[in-house]
């Protein structure tokens, strides 16, 4: 075994024990420690990939002294590692991105719990990626839940605590769901380790027994991971726990913890039951339907809504709706498009939640939409980030939003029960995402009027007075040119990741 | 036959003062313990006036019935799609539950190889006679790896949302206010007397249960609730004071992180070692003895003071004010 085929191992551990070590430090080692643990968990996740693409095989690691149905075990292929290493960029940018609003709006005494929660998150992230047993996967998707909900009350107002509790509330009911399809599969199969309960599952199918706690099983899991991945009907906590916690919150939130959940669903689906038969099951119709429902109706609220952050927050549902439409695709092409858009939407969303924080600084710290007169010219880069990411996620050309719609449309077109709805859909929802983007961005580029300007005394930002941030945007902004531009080699990586998944 | 005591003299006795407690006349704890009737709640007016404004504008602004059709709508609505919901949930769950293979039966999916490998060769493999330690804490470790740390990140959140931080030498009546322990019983020598018997067993206990986890049943789990329960004993019959004597907000963090990291080294040797195929050093000991079974000893030690230190911290952090 290569030295490198550890890394993943490593990768879990080293930010699940930097979890502890940031409660005995203050805020600002932590910080560093946070930083320096997530460049570290990336390059050497970016060293796995390289891996895995030169050898063309996913492997298996025994995590101890017993093979797999007795011991744990996790297993890397392409797909997992590209996923792994995004999510690291991501995060890192995100944190990054964020420091200065931290530091305003946490109590520095407990700063260092923020960075416990971000440890401890990026860690059950990886475990979520890599692990190959369904057990394991439920034991870090709480401790997911968990330091989900700190990071959105470690900013503590009304609105934080009311989003917090909510988000708890919606996401326990999603682990509870989780946790008795876990049961019931068990219960039918006797294994937990993925790979035999598909084998299991295969043969039950086949003869017909046991089919009714099946069909359950796999509704129980897939509702549990859309509640928590807040799929349409069940967004009701997204807006608030979005909107007004802190901002690199928001952003990890909206782009990576949705996201984990989201893969967790694909390896069910794939590596669990079987990709046939959760086709076969028709469940997928319903995914396609409230996917569908989602990308309108999250469109429309965030059109009527007025608080900026909250705006981009309800786009999210939309377009997590996406995600759900190409699973309910059922096809190969399908799972494809929603992969890339995981990444698309992920590169996108935190650059506009980093840029509309940094625009509503140069507005008076307010959020409403009339008060972001004219901040595109107080923060000019801010300006062009929060552009870029609106154009992106309206679908032009040249950015990473364009290439998932090509993807989902492509893949629609395979699909001939489903094109016309999907592709009416498509339409629709991104005529409604760019009204409200655009509005937005046109708001932030007309000139505010003098008088209000010498009222209300707006600071001016300018590149360089906040280097970091400036630089995070700058990234962001060439991650989704590089995803628009150059997509061709990361959807073949993504479908050679998704042969080796099964 | 019995010889009756002069008046004076049967007043002494144990069994007078008992009949005059039976019958109400005297209370015995009378003076000896602190006993205040429970003050009433009282709130001053304008703390009154201020919720009830709040209550208002909260019924008037965010949810104004009488103007707000969407709301009125949804009001309505909500309750009838939580029954429907409820009805369809259950069903759905039943309709899965009876299709499941019946309970116990020798022939159910589950009595497969994997618990046939645990029960048969769990002792020789792992050194524990008690299998379930041996199944948590060696062949999947890792899932008890997640789960102790599920505790630690509980215990942070916990500390985010209800820690007040006071600034050091800070002694204002604000601060007073902001925890209780100014409502703390003193001296109540009931509960004092019951703790300082109870407590020392009870702790002992858990430390037994921990260290002979791999023995029989409990392990660090059970033995770390028991530690806490007694801390939590103890701390409620001699108030802060005393407890922060060796208890404080810093013991709980090295504790914490001394156990998590313990138990992430220990593990990471283990699980290096067995996907790279090399031979580990740690002996498994005579099954049975208190120092057999490798590294599963070690664990449940960590996992027991982080779920005693959760436990306790947990406490502390419900009572207003903390550490």
């Amino acid at each position: 075994m290569e030295f490198v085929q550890n890394f993943p191992f490593i990768c879990i551990i080293l930010t699940l024990f930097s979890g502890p070590l940031s409660s005995i430090l203050d805020g600002k080692k932590a910080k560093w420690v946070n930083t320096a643990v997530i460049t570290a968990v990336g390059l050497m996740n970016t060293a796995v990939l390289a891996f895995v693409i030169r050898t063309g095989a996913p492997y298996v690691y025994r995590m101890g002294h017993f093979s797999a149905p007795w011991g744990n075990e996790i297993r890397v292929g392409v797909l997992e590692a590209v996923m792994a290493v995004f999510f690291c960029i991501i995060m890192l940018l995100s944190m990054l991105g964020g420091t200065r609003e931290r530091e305003q709006e946490l109590e520095p005494s407990k700063a260092n719990l923020y960075y416990i929660m971000v440890n401890l998150l990026l860690s059950s992230l990886m475990a979520l990626i890599y692990t190959n047993d369904l057990f394991t996967a439920y034991v870090f998707v709480e401790i997911n839940t968990i330091s989900a909900c700190g990071l959105i009350m470690i900013k503590q107002n009304g609105r934080t605590i009311v989003g917090a509790t909510r988000y708890m509330i919606m996401s326990l009911l999603g682990s509870g769901m989780l946790l008795l399809g876990i049961c019931f599969l068990y219960g039918i199969t006797g294994h937990l380790l993925m790979s035999n309960i598909q084998e299991a599952v295969g043969k039950l199918y086949a003869s017909g027994q046991y089919h009714a706690p099946l069909v359950v099983a796999l509704g129980l899991m897939t509702v549990g991971l859309a509640i928590k991945s807040a799929l349409y009907p069940f967004h009701g906590w997204l807006p608030d726990a979005y909107g007004y916690s802190t901002v690199s919150s928001a952003a990890i939130l909206s782009s990576l913890v949705s996201k984990g959940y989201i893969f967790l669903l694909l390896k069910i689906f794939y590596r669990v039951i079987g990709a046939d038969i959760v086709r076969d099951s028709r469940e997928l119709h319903v995914l396609f339907v409230f996917g569908i429902l989602g990308m309108i109706i999250g469109s429309v609220d965030a059109i009527r809504e007025s608080n900026v952050r909250r705006m981009i927050a309800f786009s999210s549902v939309a377009q997590i709706g996406y995600i759900y439409m190409g699973f309910g695709l059922g096809t190969t092409a399908g799972v494809i498009a929603s992969v890339f858009h995981i990444l698309s939407h992920a590169a996108t969303k935190s650059l506009l939640f980093i840029s509309a924080s940094s625009l509503t600084e140069v507005s008076g710290d307010s959020t409403d939409f009339f008060d972001l007169t004219g901040a595109g010219y107080r923060n000019k880069v801010a300006g062009v980030a929060f552009t870029v990411g609106s154009l992106s996620m309206v679908g032009i050309p040249m950015f990473a939003g364009f290439i998932s719609k090509l993807l989902f449309a492509q893949a629609a077109v395979e699909c001939h029960h489903k094109l016309l709805p999907a592709m009416i859909a498509l339409a629709v929802s991104t005529v409604l995402n760019a009204v409200y983007f655009m509005k937005t961005v046109i708001r932030i580029y007309t000139p505010e009027k003098k008088k209000v300007l010498k009222e209300r005394q707006f600071l001016t930002v300018r590149a360089t007075d906040q280097k970091g941030k400036t630089a995070v945007l700058v990234c962001f902004i060439a991650l989704n040119l590089f995803l628009g531009i150059f997509s061709e080699p990361v959807v073949r990586l993504l479908q050679k990741g998704l042969l080796m998944f099964a | 036959m019995s010889r009756r005591l002069p008046d004076n003299e049967y007043e002494k006795t144990r069994s007078y003062r008992l009949s005059q407690w039976l019958s109400g006349e005297k209370d015995l704890l009378l003076d000896t313990v602190e006993m205040k009737p429970q003050e009433s709640f009282q709130e001053d007016t304008e703390a009154e006036l201020e919720r009830k404004e709040e209550k208002r504008r909260l019924r008037d602004r965010v949810f104004d019935i009488e103007k707000n059709a969407e709301v009125r709508i949804f009001q309505k609505l909500y309750r009838v799609f939580s029954v429907i919901f409820c009805i369809g949930l259950v069903l759905i769950l039943l309709t899965g539950v009876s299709g499941l293979p019946p309970f116990g039966e020798a022939s159910n999916p589950v009595n497969n190889e994997v618990p046939k490998r645990y029960i048969e060769s769990g002792l020789q493999e792992t050194g524990a006679v008690n299998i379930v330690t041996g199944m948590i804490l060696d062949y999947r470790a890792f899932d008890t790896l997640g789960e102790s740390h599920v505790l630690f990140i509980a215990t942070c959140t916990v500390l985010i949302l209800l820690r007040i931080d006071r600034k050091k030498g800070e002694n204002s009546i604000e601060s007073l206010n902001a925890n209780d322990r100014s409502h703390e019983p003193k001296n109540d020598v009931v509960l004092q007397t019951v703790a300082k018997i109870l407590v020392p067993p009870i702790i002992i206990f858990g430390i037994y249960v921990i260290l002979c986890g791999h023995l029989g049943p409990g392990g660090g789990f059970s033995g770390g609730a028991v530690i806490g329960a007694g801390l939590i004993l103890y701390l409620n019959a001699f108030g802060f004071a005393k407890t922060e004597r060796f208890f404080t907000a810093k013991t709980y963090k090295w504790m914490s992180f001394g156990a998590l990291a313990c138990y992430a080294l220990a593990k990471s040797y283990s699980f290096y070692t067995g996907a790279n195929e090399i031979h580990s050093v740690i002996p498994l000991g005579t099954p049975g003895a208190i120092l057999s079974s490798g590294l599963i000893l070690l664990l449940n030690i960590c996992v027991g003071i982080v779920v005693a230190g959760t436990m306790y911290t947990f406490y502390v952090m419900f009572r207003k004010g903390g550490y």
